[in-house]
């Protein structure tokens, strides 16, 4: 990407320019420059835009409607990808799956996190380390997170059921049980990503001045009372944005169940990226796969759409 | 850490016995949550495997291996899964600096024909769930439109798409919006090209922006699972995290336990050191959780 290479089209259509009387060729033929030099600067980023964003977005709503085997052409079968997910038991247990993992992820991923930093920005003292600590989590890569957690789970030398042990109480079977599996992915997923919900609230947290709460406690508003009316309004924008972010991102989990579970046991923990994968890769399946993801992408866009409409709004 | 005397929620005394209990209660349910696994890890990765899976379990290693570090490594051959790793990060980042970096300065700056619809169509992408993307993506790296090649096994089909990354694109506009054009224009009027005002005054000024952006970058490619578990169906060229869920099932569980606290190290590594780099990114971006 010389600037030489850059420049040298720009040559053309300059002497042209300079024939032509009564303009200005000197700028014109700058403008021309300029935008190539951009385009220059734009081209290697548009290229891996248009080969591994544009494209396959279009592709994949394409070959939700196509049959593909890598032989022949891809055909075209209209809504028969559809018609045989719909057909196919597990897709509804996915769903249901995935939504309750969400329901739940947001019970504790959401709540959890807001509490948290309100605690920590109450505290005095050694704010840097628990600033540290609930953030180690994060940098953990997930399937770290989750072999470790695995092992955690195993209900006879495992963690969790050493600790309850202590205690007397004779723990769950954790992954190994269709009542607690995903539950325990959830615990899981929560430990992991926690950490940033709970730093970007404290940081919304500490923007909201002082006077407010001053002012909320001259009129005898009590800490509940401050809490609903102080700190919740003052910090709406930031809950609402990670409320659809974490909608996004625990509807798309698939790390968790398919290194601790396998999706079992009794497909409890099937979730829709997990059976989208087994379609794509193990059914070698793309059309039928690709009706999922675009139902996925449908589904999602819809808490997509709120978060543009809502980052737009607090932009303007 | 600064202690600013600025009233929050809670008014009462920060010297008094109640905010003590709350204190204390707080740093030991952080530590147990936060510090304890990981050093049961440590830990559990120097007991042997017998003693691993006694009930009950033992706090402290009875017999204590630190050499299982060295096994596991061996073992499983950690360190041509670490290289390989480095190699697929540090593309990773490298193509996104040479390729977002320029294309960010000539969208705030220099402004080309069509550029407002560029960042636009750029932007609309962080809208869409990027795992929606994985089957077109994988069907488009089998056999690359233009380019007419196959790119599974090659680290380029992490690279390329890494550089598709529009919430780079958007910080490094943001940041480059605020730098003023007198002073890029003064610079051009000295005689310098587009490339060596990009290259001389703006990326010096541009350093914080530029190790969000990095740190973000490394980060996420270290993290990443499910793409290189496509991408790489030879073994021998996997990631470290895609290699060792494929080693979990069959290995003798000290030596993975002590495989996971090696594929955690340079993460932590990297947090410790640029905590604040890190954490100020988690902010800046503000939204990108």
């Amino acid at each position: 990407m010389s600037a030489s290479t850059l420049l040298r089209p720009a040559g053309a259509p300059a002497p042209d320019a300079d024939r032509r009387p009564g303009r200005a060729p000197g700028r014109m033929r700058r403008r021309i420059v300029e935008n190539l030099t951009a385009y220059g600067f734009l081209c290697a980023a548009l290229v891996c835009f248009a080969l591994f964003s544009w494209y396959p977005i279009v592709r994949g709503v394409l070959l939700a409607f196509q049959q593909v085997n890598f032989i022949t052409d891809p055909e075209w079968v209209g809504f028969e990808n559809f018609e045989r997910l719909f057909a196919d038991p597990l897709f509804w247990d996915a769903w249901g799956n995935t939504l309750l993992f969400t329901g739940l992820a947001l019970v504790f991923g959401f709540f959890v996190p807001f509490l948290i930093a309100v605690l920590l920005n109450e505290l005095r003292h050694a704010k840097g380390y628990f600033r540290l600590v609930v953030y180690l989590p994060v940098m953990l890569p997930p399937v770290v997170a989750a072999l470790l957690w695995k092992w955690f789970y195993d209900p006879g030398p495992g963690l969790f059921n050493s600790i309850l042990r202590t205690v007397g109480i004779d723990g769950p079977r954790w992954l190994d049980d269709s009542t607690t599996s995903l539950l325990s992915l959830v615990l899981v997923a929560t430990w992991s990503n926690l950490g940033s919900a709970t730093l970007i609230y404290l940081a919304a947290l500490q923007t909201i001045p002082g006077e407010l709460y001053e002012a909320a406690e001259l009129d005898g508003a009590n800490v509940v009372q401050r809490l609903r009316h102080v700190t919740i309004p003052q910090t709406r924008f930031v809950l609402l944005v990670l409320l659809l972010l974490q909608v996004v991102a625990t509807m798309q989990i698939f790390t968790e169940p398919y290194i601790m579970t396998g999706g079992g046991p009794d497909d409890s923990t099937v979730t829709v990226l997990l059976l989208l994968y087994r379609y794509a890769f193990v059914y070698n399946d793309f059309g039928t796969a690709s009706a999922m993801s675009t139902l996925l992408l449908v589904f999602l866009s819809v808490f997509s759409f709120a978060y543009l409409r809502i980052t737009r709004r607090a932009d303007a | 850490m600064s202690d600013r005397p600025v009233r929050t929620l809670f008014s009462g005394s920060r010297t008094g016995i109640g905010y003590k209990i709350v204190f204390t209660a707080t740093i030991v349910v952080f530590t147990a949550a936060f510090v304890l696994p990981f050093l049961w890890l440590v830990l559990g990765a120097m007991k042997p495997a017998v003693e691993l899976a006694k009930v009950p379990v033992t706090v402290l290693p009875e017999t204590f291996n630190p050499g299982n570090y060295a096994e596991a490594w061996e073992l499983m051959d950690l360190g041509k899964y670490f290289l390989n790793t480095v190699l697929v990060v540090a593309g990773a980042w490298f193509v996104q600096i040479l390729f977002d970096v320029p294309a960010a300065y000539a969208l705030s700056k220099l402004r080309p024909v069509f550029g407002d619809g560029v960042l636009v169509a750029m932007l609309v992408t962080l809208m869409l769930p990027p795992s929606t993307l994985l089957v077109p993506m994988y069907l488009t790296i089998t056999d690359v439109p233009i380019l007419g090649v196959n790119l599974v096994n090659n680290p380029a089909a992490i690279w390329l798409p890494a550089a598709a990354n529009a919430f780079n694109i958007y910080l490094l506009k943001r940041f480059f919006d605020q730098i003023p054009t007198e002073l890029l224009d003064a610079a051009r009027m000295d005689g310098a090209g587009a490339v060596t005002v990009l290259w001389r005054v703006v990326l010096p000024m541009a350093r914080p922006i530029l190790a969000v952006v990095s740190i973000l970058a490394v980060v996420a490619a270290w993290k990443d699972f499910i793409w290189p578990l496509l991408v790489f169906s030879d073994p021998s060229l996997q990631t470290l995290s895609v290699a060792l869920q494929r080693f979990a099932p069959d290995t003798p569980i000290n030596l993975l336990l002590a495989g996971l606290v090696l594929a955690a190290l340079p993460m932590i590594a990297v947090f410790l050191l640029f905590q604040r780099h890190i954490l100020a990114g988690l902010t800046a971006g503000s939204v990108k959780g």
